[in-house]
């Protein structure tokens, strides 16, 4: 970091800021609603029977069954710098689902105690909302659509009719099952196919529900679209599953985000994400991923083991991820770009912040297939207390990706000395015509800046909150707007108490 | 086994049993260790690693550097005597093949043989330990200085068995040494695997200079393992520019507050060669500065390996660390590997590494042609340019001078088929 620190919006005012600290983990409470759960414990049966109660097709039930045989030759993947027990995946509930009466026609049929959760987590569930929401004098911002996914299920999507107006498909990736299985069945498990990885194995057996899009050739999506995943029930793993096609000359920006309350006991969430960009197609992908990361002694949380992928299929497409990771007790999380088209880019933001006992081990690989091929990686990882973060990345060039470039820019900066941040990138070339760059720097936030701060009477904590956040600012910057405020007052909240 | 082995004293035979007991369980490295990640060994896979017999000779080039006062010659990894020279060294000062040490004084050996780089984790030191029969002892006293370059030339005679020398470097507090090696291998084949044990002591100060400019049919492993003592100084540069495989890999630990490491290096890879180096700098204690300068140049079907770490363990503040490299890829088949890693679990520290690979910068060749100079001489200057940027990290003048003909050389016989290392003897 330099001296010269731009003053980027301090969160909002002081006052809120505080009154936002105090709260801690402000999402860690539990609705209490009727759920309905398959047997503890994974089997073929745990299979069936999820796949019974989504009156799935023949050939999806063989997919999953497939992909549990496949599982269980497998070990769960070691080489991450992380350190936690093994997990007992018998241990689990693999399906549950808030009671209800068959499906919900309207939103006046979802349980309310439901939309009071939504509406404590401050999603715009509701279209009215959302509208009352919008702040004055950004009217021409576009609303957003969103698709909720509490625990296993999906509980109601918004904005269908001016999405399907526009040809936009956007639902439940159960109800794409019922309704578009062409789709789903192309494109289900051609990114990450069901061996990939124990976890994305895992995922492909018992996955429940988790949001699918389809931009038709040429449409711009008119919103953005957003998936907002929450784990309520104990015990319950969330397995869900993402598809994104964009389909020729298509653009999307597609916004996710997390909560689940606060348990002694660690969760696991093991997703998937699959994105297709085909020709001229550009996917913007944003992750704000605020998980219950366990207390200040390292007790609880979750384990997040995410398979996060986009395939840039056609020449001159794009795909671009965004992630500002704060919550999770663990982080496994590589968000990749397969740069198979020509001409395609591949870009990749990350902020990850480890307090306390948190462990991130998180990055990308950039896999340079087509010529003229582009990818450009920045991480801002930032550790205090016990908090311990790894950028672990690869940039690989291929021998036919003639003029391939990558930029990659890695840094890292430590609060307190018992923290620890690691950079472990691969890169390997394999074409002369490529140029790789790559930078990693390590700092910690220097006294000069702290007193600069403090002297200008900001208190240790909004200084150290306006300092990371200029640190992240190259990421911030890539975040929707709706997302970028959200992220900012994450931030601040997730240092709380890492400083003085 | 050969008489020497069967005379030495117990506690040599049980460190050799350790080892090849050691070396019999793990088996050599795969490509799923980590360290080995990028470098395969299956060419070595049916090889025997029983060393050559001793008895054939192969005449000695010329010393590499001038005002080299003193040069231990060593033919299929054994001390050859007749064809070194020892000059006047200061008193105290013992500078010698371990073997004859070993026979003579073992007692001044043992408190330093095994102690920096430990079998446990490495099977090629385990390998190495296993037939640990000769190499080099220099221990320096404190105070003293040896002031002219020390060369060890390392040369195989038409065989293709293996050798596994041992290098064992002790400088006591503020002492001095510069060592040169040179590895010129054999046409016939054959592996070198080599360990190298240093110790420094507060205020020493080593300069390390490693030529490996064999036959593409020679390999060559070479494990060193350095500990810097409080304030003294580690400078390594290593010249890749010969052997079919050549692995370094190289770990300093810094010990104590004040102690720098400096390990740079340059590999010119052509033909079907392939170039590893693998370096770890351990920063255990405050106060502690690093640096990595380290550049590459690959040629037709050529493969280099670069993995760099930096280690910072908790409560190395101030910790200071750098790492560069800089790689140039010549032709459609060339391939590199990179994998700078930072590992930092202390705060206040400033640590950064960077990492480039790219071709020759066609505006700058454009230039050159532009000036009427024709293409391939173009080439060769910009490459000349950029390996000279590496070389300048060494700072004794006359060492640079020869490293710097060594490159050319290569650079010469780059385009030429059968080219013969021997000829960057002199």
């Amino acid at each position: 970091m330099d001296g010269k620190t731009e003053i980027v919006d301090l969160p909002e005012s002081n006052a809120e800021f505080r009154a936002m600290a105090d709260q801690k983990y402000k999402y860690g409470f539990v609705t209490d609603i009727e759920s309905e759960t398959a047997p503890k414990g994974l089997s073929e049966d745990t299979i069936r029977f999820i796949s019974a109660k989504k009156d799935e097709p023949e050939w999806l039930l063989e997919w999953r069954l497939r992909a549990y045989r496949a599982w269980l030759t497998m070990e769960d993947p070691e080489w991450a710098k992380l350190d936690f027990p093994a997990i007992d995946f018998q241990d689990a509930y693999y399906y549950s689902a808030p009671k209800q009466k068959a499906g919900p026609k309207s939103l006046d049929e979802v349980d309310p105690e439901l939309l009071r959760t939504y509406e404590k987590l401050g999603i715009p569930l509701r279209e009215q909302e959302i509208l009352a929401g919008v702040e004055p004098g950004e009217g021409e911002r576009m609303p957003i659509a969103v698709d909720a996914v509490f625990d296993s299920v999906s509980v109601a999507t918004t904005f269908r009719k001016v999405l399907s107006d526009a040809g936009v498909i956007f639902c439940p990736i159960s109800e794409a099952v019922q309704n578009h299985p062409e789709l789903v069945r192309k494109y289900l498990g051609s990114v990450v196919p069901y061996s990939d990885n124990s976890y994305a194995t895992l995922n492909s057996a018992v996955f429940t529900d988790g949001s699918f899009a389809y931009i038709p050739p040429g449409v711009r999506c008119p919103m953005e679209l957003s998936t907002y995943f929450r784990i309520n029930a104990k015990n319950t793993g969330q397995f869900e599953r993402t598809l994104i096609i964009a389909d020729k000359g298509s653009y999307v920006s597609y916004l996710e985000g997390c909560t689940a309350p606060q348990r002694d006991e660690n969760q696991l969430h093991a997703a998937v994400v699959e994105l297709v960009a085909l020709d001229d197609a550009e996917i913007k992908y944003s992750t704000v991923q605020n998980w219950y990361p366990g207390d200040e002694n390292g007790k609880g949380g979750i384990y997040n083991f995410v398979t996060k992928r986009g395939a840039c299929r056609g020449r001159n497409s794009k795909i671009s991820w965004t992630q500002v990771e704060t919550g999770s007790a663990i982080t496994w999380k590589y968000p990749s770009c397969i740069l198979q088209g020509d001409n395609s880019v591949g870009e990749f933001y990350s902020v990850a912040i480890t307090n306390n006992f948190q462990q991130a081990d998180t990055g990308t690989k950039m896999i340079h297939i087509g010529k003229n091929t582009k990818s450009r990686i920045i991480s801002k990882g930032i550790s205090a207390g016990h908090g311990q973060n790894t950028y672990r990345g690869l940039v690989r060039v291929l021998p036919r990706a003639e003029g391939a470039r990558n930029y990659t820019q890695c840094d890292s900066l430590l609060i307190g000395h018992t923290s620890g941040a690691h950079t472990v990138p691969y890169i390997e070339s394999r074409n002369a015509s490529a140029t790789i760059e790559h930078e990693a720097t390590t700092a910690k936030i220097s006294d000069d800046q702290l007193f600069y701060c403090r002297q200008r009477g900001l208190s240790t904590e909004d200084a150290v909150a306006l300092i990371v956040n200029g640190f992240c600012r190259e990421v911030m910057q890539k975040l929707p707007m709706e997302f970028a405020v959200e992220a900012q007052k994450l931030i601040g909240i997730s240092l709380e108490g890492s400083v003085g | 086994m050969s008489t020497a082995l069967s005379t030495s004293p117990v506690w040599l035979s049980a460190l050799r049993a350790e080892g090849a007991a050691r070396f019999e369980q793990t088996g050599l490295p795969t490509q799923r260790q980590e360290a080995w990640k990028y470098t395969g060994l299956n060419r070595l896979k049916s090889f025997g690693f029983e060393p050559s017999p001793a008895g054939s000779s192969v005449a000695a080039p010329l010393i590499l550097v001038e005002g080299t006062a003193h040069r231990l010659v060593f033919v299929n990894g054994r001390f050859d005597a007749a064809q070194s020279t020892i000059g006047t060294l200061p008193k105290d000062v013992v500078l010698t093949g371990l073997a004859d040490l070993l026979r003579n004084q073992p007692e001044r050996v043992e408190p330093l043989l095994g102690k920096r780089a430990q079998a446990g984790q490495r099977p090629m030191v385990a390998l190495n330990t296993a037939w640990l029969d000769d190499g080099v002892v220099l221990i320096v006293p404190r105070g003293v200085a040896v002031d002219s370059p020390i060369e060890i030339t390392f040369l195989a005679g038409d065989t293709t068995a293996a050798c596994h020398p041992r290098l064992i470097i002790s400088l006591g507090d503020n002492a001095e040494a510069v060592l040169v090696e040179r590895h010129l291998g054999s046409a016939a084949g054959g592996l070198a695997n080599q360990v190298a044990e240093i110790d420094l002591g507060a205020g020493a100060n080593l300069r390390h200079y490693v030529l490996h400019a064999e036959p593409a049919a020679s390999m060559a492993v070479e494990t060193v393992s350095a500990t810097v003592g409080r304030d003294a100084q580690y400078r390594c540069f290593a010249l890749t520019a010969g052997g079919g495989l050549v692995r370094r890999e190289v770990e300093v630990s810094l010990q104590q507050p004040g102690a720098t490491a400096q390990v740079d290096g340059a590999y010119l890879v052509d033909g079907e060669r392939h170039s590893d180096t693998t370096i770890l700098i351990d920063h255990q204690a405050a106060h502690c500065s690093s640096r990595q300068t380290q550049k590459g140049v690959i040629d037709d079907d050529g493969r280099a390996v670069f993995q760099g770490k930096i280690l910072v363990r908790p409560g190395a503040q101030k910790t200071d660390g750098y790492q560069l490299s800089q790689t140039l890829l010549l032709s459609p088949q060339a391939e590199i590997d990179v994998k700078p890693e930072l590992e930092i679990h202390a705060d206040d520290v400033k640590c950064s590494h960077g990492a480039t690979v790219g071709r020759l910068d066609a505006d700058a060749l454009f230039f050159l042609r532009a000036r009427g100079i024709p293409e391939a001489e173009a080439r060769a200057l910009l490459i000349q340019g950029f390996i000279g940027g590496a070389l300048y990290e060494i700072d004794r003048p006359a060492v640079r001078e020869s490293f710097g003909l060594a490159a050319a050389d290569w650079l010469r016989g780059r385009s030429q088929p059968s080219r013969n290392a021997e000829s960057t003897a002199s």
